[in-house]
């Protein structure tokens, strides 16, 4: 299954969006972690950015960069929304609200606890009509999402964007249920070469293969702790590709006893 | 009308189904229990809720615990779960997929919104009052993750394939008919089980009473009178595989599926239904069928005073005032995001069995709705057969069911 890809928007730890990140990611320039800054998407009005909660912040910042890329109208396209969990502050607020004696939940923490929240307010921000879905496959999250991305772009020969997202739990959730920091990545596929595809695609559902890491120390504890950073290692190939003309091969892990394969061509 | 977001889809045997509901476990019962016109709604005994309400609860759920290699996944949702896969011969007709496929060639595409979110809930309500952590035995990953619903049933059908959740609120088992769709499509696997659970927790009780949509009495869908919903939990289960001559002339088949976004507000949908009229025609085109050809359509209908008016709308503005249409939230409450599919189950059970279903607690049609409700069940022969699922986010999809064409 060929896919080709037109705009990628990063956000993590230290990795201030795609093309601020190429020198960490190629190896070019040291890693240096620091909190995850969201920067405001354009997508969200002023008043809505004060409101919204992390999970909707942090995805709605990288398909803004992916689309602001791939120079695509964002609400022609479908997405992929795919997350390990939901808004950790909302679901810790919504319990604690339950375990006390008056049990009033606010109707806006309410909306916001659904697991496709972002999905619906990138629906309304973008005007997209567009089919949307919303995946969880725990810690292989970012592996279900592409691979249901790339089915969908080629089945229904459409533009699909992969918005995969994660952050952090507050203490207790957190003591059960460690996510390492704040990581979105967002990729914009099609089906057919298009004149803003600077990378090809081609992904293959295998049985279990050696999982491809990250060389840096800091970076590959970065992928292991939070799972939408599984997406690191197709990034760096992506990165690296860009500087050659080479063929990159990298190894996803997905649920205990299978892999998406892919091979990484430029365009 | 050409739209180009939509490919015509190959139509997949629904080779079998399974459901168990408030009113009834398994397909003999649910279908007696349609056509009686029975209710599965009783006063809410649900937890300590507070407020009257009624809930279309599962008996017995308390008593039947997951244990052996499953026990780290017990919970309310995944015991339901369980409970569906057993119903009727669903359990061995996966079997046999497996059998014939090979269990790495079989998905698990399921939905929930709950998952063992309840599990929580208590836990919250347990913590160590000097440290705040959570009880020990807590298990996070296998109950209240999203995921947990999708790794349970993969384990405890022996499959190997892809899986994953898709968690949309109250359309999340109709989207996973298109998920498995266009994963059977692209050759990622021969056959998928779709469907999924959700149970009752005080997450949902209180949420949507927050919202001030539950109603006290049972929900009364498109009732002048309608005050909104009474909230359900159910399971419901199928097997889809590409045709073959082993389905005969009974066999439903899923002939088309139409996926929108409203792009208008979080929790109330579109005044005019534009996003659910947009999934239903999506679903039109998928199955190549015009509106005439759809002969009953299973309503989303919640019985709140806003969204019956919107699917109103759309359903007039696309199908025109003769569809027979009704909404089966009387049945078993709205199940929320296992609502799709237990509905399709329904809208199978409607075609096989030839009757279009009724509403039960509908007493008096709203004068100004202009569709054509279905309040008391009768016999009909039904060859296609559309069930509207729509969810916050503004998530809407539309199934269409049929007989092989």
């Amino acid at each position: 299954m060929r896919v080709y890809l037109e705009g990628i928007g990063l956000c993590g730890p230290g990795l201030a969006g795609w093309q601020a990140s190429l020198p960490v990611l190629t190896g070019a320039e040291i890693y240096r972690p620091a909190p995850t800054l969201i920067p405001p998407s354009p997508f969200l009005p002023p008043n809505e950015r004060r409101r919204a909660v992390q999970t909707v912040k942090i995805a709605l910042a990288v398909g803004a960069e992916a689309f602001a890329a791939s120079g695509r109208e964002a609400a022609a396209a479908a997405t992929v929304f795919t997350s390990s969990g939901g808004d950790g502050e909302t679901i810790d607020e919504i319990m604690n609200v339950l375990a006390s004696a008056d049990c009033q939940i606010s109707p806006t923490r309410f909306h916001n606890s659904v697991h496709n929240a972002p999905a619906g307010y990138w629906s309304i921000a973008t005007g997209s009509r567009s089919p949307s879905s919303s995946l969880c496959c725990h810690d292989d999250s970012f592996a279900a999402g592409l691979l249901e991305a790339a089915v969908q772009a080629t089945t229904e020969n459409a533009a699909v964007a992969l918005i995969a997202y994660d952050v952090c739990y507050p203490r207790p959730l957190s003591l059960v249920r460690k996510i390492g920091a704040a990581f979105a990545v967002a990729l914009v596929l099609t089906r057919e070469l298009a004149d803003a595809s600077f990378a090809s695609l081609d992904i293959e559902l295998t049985k279990k293969l050696a999982t491809s890491t990250m060389v840096e120390p800091e970076l590959e504890s970065l992928r292991q702790h939070t799972p939408a950073a599984r997406s690191l290692p197709l990034l760096a190939a992506l990165a690296g590709g860009l500087a050659s003309d080479g063929e990159a091969r990298i190894t996803l892990a997905y649920l205990d006893d299978m892999a998406l394969s892919l091979k990484i061509h430029p365009v | 009308m050409r739209d180009q977001t939509v490919t015509r889809m190959a139509p997949l045997a629904i080779s079998d189904f399974s459901l168990v509901t408030s009113v009834a476990a398994g397909r003999a019962q649910s279908l007696a229990a349609l056509q009686a016109g029975f209710s599965g709604l009783a006063p809410c005994q649900f937890g300590a809720f507070p407020y009257p309400t009624y809930t279309g609860e599962i008996a017995g759920l308390d008593d039947q615990p997951l244990t052996g290699n499953f026990a780290p996944f017990d919970c309310r949702n995944n015991r339901l779960a369980k409970a569906a896969l057993l119903q009727d011969d669903f359990f061995e007709s996966v079997a046999a997929a497996r059998a014939r496929y090979g269990a790495a060639r079989i998905g698990v595409f399921v939905g929930t919104s709950t998952s063992g979110l309840l599990q929580t809930e208590t836990a919250y309500r347990n913590r160590d009052q000097a440290t705040g952590e959570l009880p020990a035995g807590f298990d996070y990953a296998s109950t209240h993750n999203t995921y947990s619903l999708a790794r349970f049933v993969r384990g405890f059908c022996g499959l190997e394939g892809p899986a994953f959740v898709v968690s949309t609120a109250c359309a999340a088992t109709a989207k996973v008919f298109a998920s498995a769709a266009r994963m059977i499509d692209a050759g990622i696997c021969d056959a998928a089980i779709v469907g999924g659970v959700d149970t009752l927790c005080d997450t949902t009780l209180y949420g949507f009473h927050a919202l001030g949509v539950i109603a006290e009495e049972p929900c009364r869908p498109f009732d002048v009178d309608r005050k909104g919903i009474s909230i359900g939990e159910a399971a419901g289960f199928a097997l889809l595989e590409r045709p073959n001559p082993r389905h005969g002339p009974e066999t439903i088949h899923l002939l088309g599926v139409g996926e929108s976004a409203d792009a208008y507000h979080m929790s109330s949908p579109h005044p005019e239904g534009i996003g659910a009229r947009l999934a239903m025609q999506r679903a039109l085109y998928s199955a190549g069928l015009a509106p005439a050809q759809i002969d009953y359509i299973n309503l989303h209908g919640t019985a709140t005073p806003v969204g019956d008016v919107a699917e109103d709308h759309a359903v007039t503005a696309l199908f025109g005032a003769a569809t027979a249409c009704s909404s089966t939230k009387g049945v078993c409450g709205h199940t929320l995001g296992a609502s799709g599919a237990v509905e399709a189950a329904f809208c199978a059970l409607a075609i096989q069995h030839g009757f279009l279903p009724g509403s039960p607690h509908t007493q008096q049609l709203d004068p100004d709705f202009h569709l054509n409700y279905i309040m008391q069940g009768r016999p009909a022969r039904i060859d296609h057969a559309m069930s509207n699922s729509f969810g916050f986010g503004g998530v809407n999809c539309s199934l269409i069911l049929g007989r092989a064409a």
